[in-house]
């Protein structure tokens, strides 16, 4: 035990945001933004578009149509939260399960399944042009975003770099690195951890002996803070003052959005061998798109009728979006060298010529 | 134009990067007021400012993936990795991101960095200095892979690496780092990438090396001179990706060939060279290909590093073995 006598030089604290309770409820005042009915039902849509994709991009894949897909479920409410907070000039950079921050950008379906369809043009999106494709090594994009930041802060640029990804890359030296760099220089990134308990098969308390991940920010000289990350109105909350505050020249700031993995890690994992049925249903009560819409019909900002009208919307735009997908034209083999270099080496373009059936190697 | 050593050379071309692109913006350990542990950023920190010659905290795999964001908006960061035993850390950022972030986005983001670190052994440091696993990095598609072997060439290569809008990284051979000596005219003119060179022509066999070992492969071809053996040396300087034009063409012209180089011998980047000589150029060889290599072993420390690396005497002898051959 330390001597109780010694002196104390330096505490810390972790603050924890929620203002929907799981029944709709709310628990404290809302911030402003949430007198704005039009914002409001912009999230609730966006979560709602973001679930339905999902079932529709695991139904192609379990029909043979798209890769392995990482689903959502659950978590709609972190990616949509977030963006909803970054201006278009600002930078996302996210994991490979931020589909709902990008539609929000502007990426379009068919770009998403793209990509999971294995295709890189699905990379090549319609979003904000300096945004990062989805990062598939975990937590290896944080660096990155340090460096965008950094390209801001040198150019004086009053942008920001938002940085996505999971619990897991929490346990990354990548992560630490880059935001330790970050807090030495005091740069305009926001650092977002979806905590939703799995990391594949290992549980949070696995992969951390922290009470919160929130508090890593701390070691890197700078503040963290836990949200609840199935209370949209909360994540958006913490992502605004975030970003607001690193636009501002205040620094990095770190949000852990708790929240929970309803779905499978992806379409290529099962789920049930490392977690009950019980603990999956008692998470269903907590999830976000419910919460939110019981807060909208609550507050008569929501009604029945828009919520069909709103279903036939997201059905009808999922579904053309999945046939431009299946219409994409495949792309000749050769193309695969196209983007490897600026312009293709003399010593490759043999090869280049080989896959395109011109073949003189 | 004034004589320098490579290393000076190597601090010549990064200061007039930046003098002539905002954009250049320089990082690593102890590069700033330090100048590096080699010198090699020395007073550039003092000219452009600790915005653009920038201290980073002691983590490479942060260095790697800080240039990748930062290149990825429109800056030149060339990075500083201090030892290449160090530049380990980087390869996720390297075979992950830089090498291929052009590619995964179909060219909406690309990355023209520079990763710079010291290669080699010969200057008798501690374990994890002496690194030459340039084989390793060359295997990476979307890569370029640059080995300087003057300060000529390392002056005019690395504006050039600079420049491309592309990933390189750039080995600096730390043997000849000072021992290296040459005329330099700071005139910002680069080098092409991807193009060898041929220091020495020659009729009867072709030496192919890169970097510090070119010293002791030119000692070499001075010896075999003397017995009347005109050999060709080729200096590969870039190994991804490699001149096979000129390379095919000295061993077309000379019919033997023999590959030098300190790193290990197995999957070492001479097996690829022979590979490439055996299926385009088989029937020009008038001897077997040969590969004067490190050993297939842990580069030694201090006192036995010397033993590892292919002397002078090694080179001779598989050149005379080859011309002997019938």
């Amino acid at each position: 035990m330390a001597d109780a006598g010694l002196p104390v030089i330096a505490r810390f604290e972790v603050r924890h945001r929620n203002y929907l309770a799981p029944d709709g409820s709310i628990n404290r005042p809302l911030p402003a933004f949430a007198s704005d009915a039009s914002l409001l039902t912009a999230l609730y849509r966006a979560m709602v578009l973001l679930r339905i994709f999902d079932r529709k991009a695991v139904a192609l894949q379990r029909t043979g149509r798209l890769g392995t897909y990482a689903v959502s479920l659950g978590q709609e409410a972190v990616s949509v939260g977030i963006a909803s907070a970054m201006r278009g000039e600002d930078v996302l950079l996210p994991s490979y399960r931020d589909n709902g921050a990008l539609i929000w950008r502007g990426v379009k379906l068919e770009e998403i399944l793209l990509f999971w369809g294995g295709d890189e043009r699905g990379n090549h999106f319609s979003g904000p042009v300096e945004d990062f494709p989805f990062c598939v090594p975990v937590g290896s994009q944080a660096p990155h975003a340090a460096g965008v930041a950094y390209a801001f802060k040198l150019r004086r640029e009053p942008r920001v770099a938002v940085c996505m990804f999971g619990d897991g890359a929490t346990s990354k030296g990548d992560v630490y690195e880059a935001m330790n760099f970050a807090g030495v220089h005091r740069l305009p990134v926001v650092f977002v951890v979806t905590n939703n308990q799995w990391a594949i098969s290992v549980p949070l308390r696995l992969q951390t002996g922290c009470e919160t991940l929130a508090q890593k920010a701390i070691a890197a000289g700078f503040i963290g803070e836990q949200v609840d990350g199935s209370d949209v109105v909360a994540v958006r909350a913490a992502a605004e003052d975030a970003i607001v505050a690193a636009r501002d020249g205040q620094g990095p700031r770190f949000v852990e959005a708790v929240t929970y993995r309803l779905g499978d890690h992806t379409t290529s994992d099962d789920a049930s061998r490392y977690r009950s049925a019980d603990e999956v249903q008692t998470r269903w009560k907590e999830e976000p798109i419910a919460r939110l819409r019981n807060y909208l019909v609550g507050q008569k900002m929501w009604s029945k009728a828009e919520e069909e009208a709103l279903a036939a919307e997201c059905h009808a735009r999922v579904e053309a979006a999945v046939e431009r997908y299946l219409a994409t034209e495949q792309r000749r083999p050769e193309t695969m060298f196209d983007h490897l270099y600026a312009r293709l080496p003399e010593a490759y373009a043999a090869q280049r010529r080989e896959l395109a059936g011109e073949g003189d190697v | 134009m004034s004589e320098m050593t490579l290393v000076e050379a190597v601090n010549l071309a990064l200061a007039r990067a930046m003098e002539d692109d905002p954009d250049v913006v320089v990082l690593g350990e102890d590069v700033g007021i330090n100048g590096g542990v080699f010198r090699a950023t020395a007073g550039l920190q003092a000219r452009f400012g600790p915005e653009r010659v920038l201290d980073t905290p002691l983590a490479e795999l942060l260095i790697s993936g800080l240039c990748v964001g930062m290149a990825a908006q429109g800056l030149r960061p060339v990075g500083e990795i201090q030892f290449m035993g160090f530049l380990y850390p980087c390869i996720d950022q390297l075979v992950n991101h830089a090498s291929r972030i052009r590619n995964r986005t179909q060219g909406r983001l690309t990355c023209p960095m520079v990763l710079r670190t010291p290669h080699g052994a010969g200057i008798r440091a501690p374990e994890h200095h002496s690194e030459s696993t340039e084989a390793m990095l060359a295997h990476i598609p979307g890569l370029r892979v640059v080995i300087p072997s003057s300060p000529e060439r390392a002056y005019r290569l690395l504006l050039a690496a600079i420049r491309d809008p592309d990933p390189v990284v750039f080995l600096e051979p730390t043997r000849i780092y000072r021992a290296a000596k040459g005329e330099v005219e700071d005139n910002g003119e680069a080098l092409p990438l991807d193009v060898a060179f041929v220091l020495r022509e020659g009729r009867d066999v072709t030496l192919i090396s890169w970097g510090a070992m070119l010293k002791e492969t030119m000692a070499a071809a001075d010896a075999l001179a003397v017995d009347g053996i005109a050999a060709e040396v080729v200096d590969l300087a870039t190994l991804k990706p490699y001149d096979e034009v000129t390379v095919l063409g000295s061993v077309t012209k000379t019919g033997r060939c023999v590959i030098v180089h300190e790193a290990t011998r197995t999957g070492g980047f001479g097996a690829e060279i022979a590979a490439l000589i055996a299926e385009r150029s088989l029937t020009s060889l008038l001897a077997p290909v040969a590969r004067v290599t490190g050993y297939d072993t842990v580069i030694p420390m201090a006192r036995l590093e010397q033993h590892m690396m292919p002397s002078v005497d090694r080179i001779v002898t598989a050149a005379r073995k080859a011309c002997q051959f019938s």
